[in-house]
């Protein structure tokens, strides 16, 4: 396998994410821009101009690129198991002067900028094993914005799903126009303390417009969404009627005394692209 | 309304802008973050090698690029600017700012800041960091980037046409932000 022609496919990961917003997001940024008025109008414009002139000109859409957070579901069956983590962080470390990046990793003691977006655990990736021999990378390169009005809710049983739903409306509407409103809402409930945001964080993949397959959950995600924009917070937090784009809920069983409440801001710029890599190193990223 | 204004602003101008009003800005503007605040705060006023009351202050971690030794923007939307809130009055009263660009919304220790040295707070669309780049003719020089690192060191721009940008905080107390 021509291990530099794979890295070479994870650079190219990379920058779609970074340049090219997925059709769901976009459309839904589109839909915005119909009902919105005013200030709120202005927003939007700007938001889906930036966009058209970042894919045009191949060039970050934000210059927060993010902490860059990897899924990869790789086959059992994958002829170079061990290689793949090795070719992401390499791909990271020279996508930061390719595409490029803004150094992103910092070390939380001495403060000094790691300067190629690797470090203690960065970049993050989390693993999945699949059946069969092919390699699939979901990048989602995650700003510091949004992520800094994330919230762990450890609420107790008692309040119940109505108690849940106020966490979740109460968070997004305190959160206000710091995380680049209109945002994606992902939340996970249940687990412990590390799966509800886990799975929070991983509701984010699924696609703008897409509901929860159980009927009660997606009737749920709909309230929610209903919710927080009669707030009124708007886009950027300036006024409007768009403050989410949507909320993803995933729910894991809890422990009979813990109600785990992940609640994970992603900013409009809700960033993700794939890549398949096959068993004999040809890959297609979309 | 829309206004078209160069920099330096005038005081009288700024007494005039309200919240709502959009605003296009043409000269000179630095970038600061956390990093820059506290060590601006912290430094002796006169040692400072640029006149930060000219300019525009603008809450961004850029994404830079250099070629050829000279640097060019590749990303430049704001940060969030509620994370300076902490320092802002002070680094109004001590620079003199006129007027801060960045994303948001800031508390109300800032919102008296404003009121009472005439300033006003306005608003760039978060995230639209290539459109920001366009609008940047530029890059006049960088200052104490080995020390704080590309996002946290001061950037001074030219800009032209910088904008929109929405007036979000007025210099008489007013703000769009709930």
């Amino acid at each position: 396998m021509d291990f530099n022609n794979v890295k070479q496919g994870i650079i190219e990961l990379i920058r779609k994410a970074e340049t090219e917003l997925p059709s769901d997001v976009i459309k839904s940024l589109k839909k915005a821009y119909d009902v919105e008025v005013d200030v709120a109008k202005t927003q939007i414009k700007a938001i889906l101009d930036n966009i058209e002139l970042a894919k045009k000109s191949k060039r970050p859409m934000c210059q927060d690129t993010g902490i860059q957070t990897f899924f990869v579901d790789i086959g059992v069956d994958f002829p170079f198991l061990g290689e793949i983590e090795n070719l992401i962080i390499e791909a990271v470390k020279d996508a930061t002067k390719s595409i490029p990046l803004r150094p992103n990793t910092v070390d939380p003691f001495t403060g000094k900028n790691h300067n190629d977006n690797t470090g203690d655990f960065l970049p993050y990736i989390t693993w999945n094993f699949t059946k069969g021999n092919n390699v699939q990378i979901t990048s989602l390169p995650k700003g510091g914005g949004s992520e800094n009005m994330s919230k762990l809710g450890m609420l107790k049983p008692g309040v119940g799903i109505e108690g849940v739903k106020n966490f979740i409306v109460d968070e997004v509407i305190n959160a206000a126009g710091n995380p680049c409103p209109p945002t994606v809402i992902g939340v996970g409930i249940g687990g412990g303390a590390d799966l509800a945001l886990k799975l929070g964080k991983k509701s984010l993949l699924r696609p703008i417009g897409i509901r929860h397959q159980d009927k009660q959950i997606s009737l749920i995600e709909e309230e929610l969404i209903k919710r927080i924009n009669e707030s009124g917070i708007g886009p950027m937090g300036l006024g409007g009627k768009t403050t989410v784009l949507d909320v993803h809920i995933e729910k894991a069983h809890r422990h009979p005394a813990s109600l785990p409440v992940g609640l994970v801001v992603q900013c409009w710029a809700n960033r993700r692209a794939n890549i398949i890599i096959n068993s004999d190193g040809k890959w297609r990223v979309k | 309304m829309e206004y078209h204004f160069d920099l330096p602003i005038d005081e009288e101008k700024i007494k005039k802008l309200n919240i709502g009003d959009i605003l296009y800005l043409s000269g000179d503007i630095f970038t600061a973050r956390d990093e820059a605040h506290h060590m601006m705060l912290a430094k002796d006023k006169k040692s400072i090698p640029f006149n930060p009351s000219k300019m525009g202050l603008f809450h961004c971690g850029p994404l830079m690029r250099k070629v050829n030794k000279e640097w060019h923007v590749i990303s430049a939307g704001p940060t969030t600017s509620s994370r300076m809130e902490i320092f802002e009055d002070k680094f109004l009263e001590k620079f003199g700012i006129k007027i801060i660009i960045g994303k948001g919304g800031m508390g109300n220790k800032t919102k008296s800041a404003l009121k009472k040295n005439n300033a006003i707070y306005t608003a760039y669309t978060g995230g639209a960091g290539a459109l920001a780049a366009e609008k940047i003719q530029k890059v006049i020089s960088v200052l104490w980037l080995e020390k704080l690192g590309m996002p946290e060191a001061v950037w001074i721009f030219n800009v032209k046409e910088f904008g929109p940008l929405v007036v979000a905080m007025d210099s008489k107390g007013n703000s769009l932000y709930k």
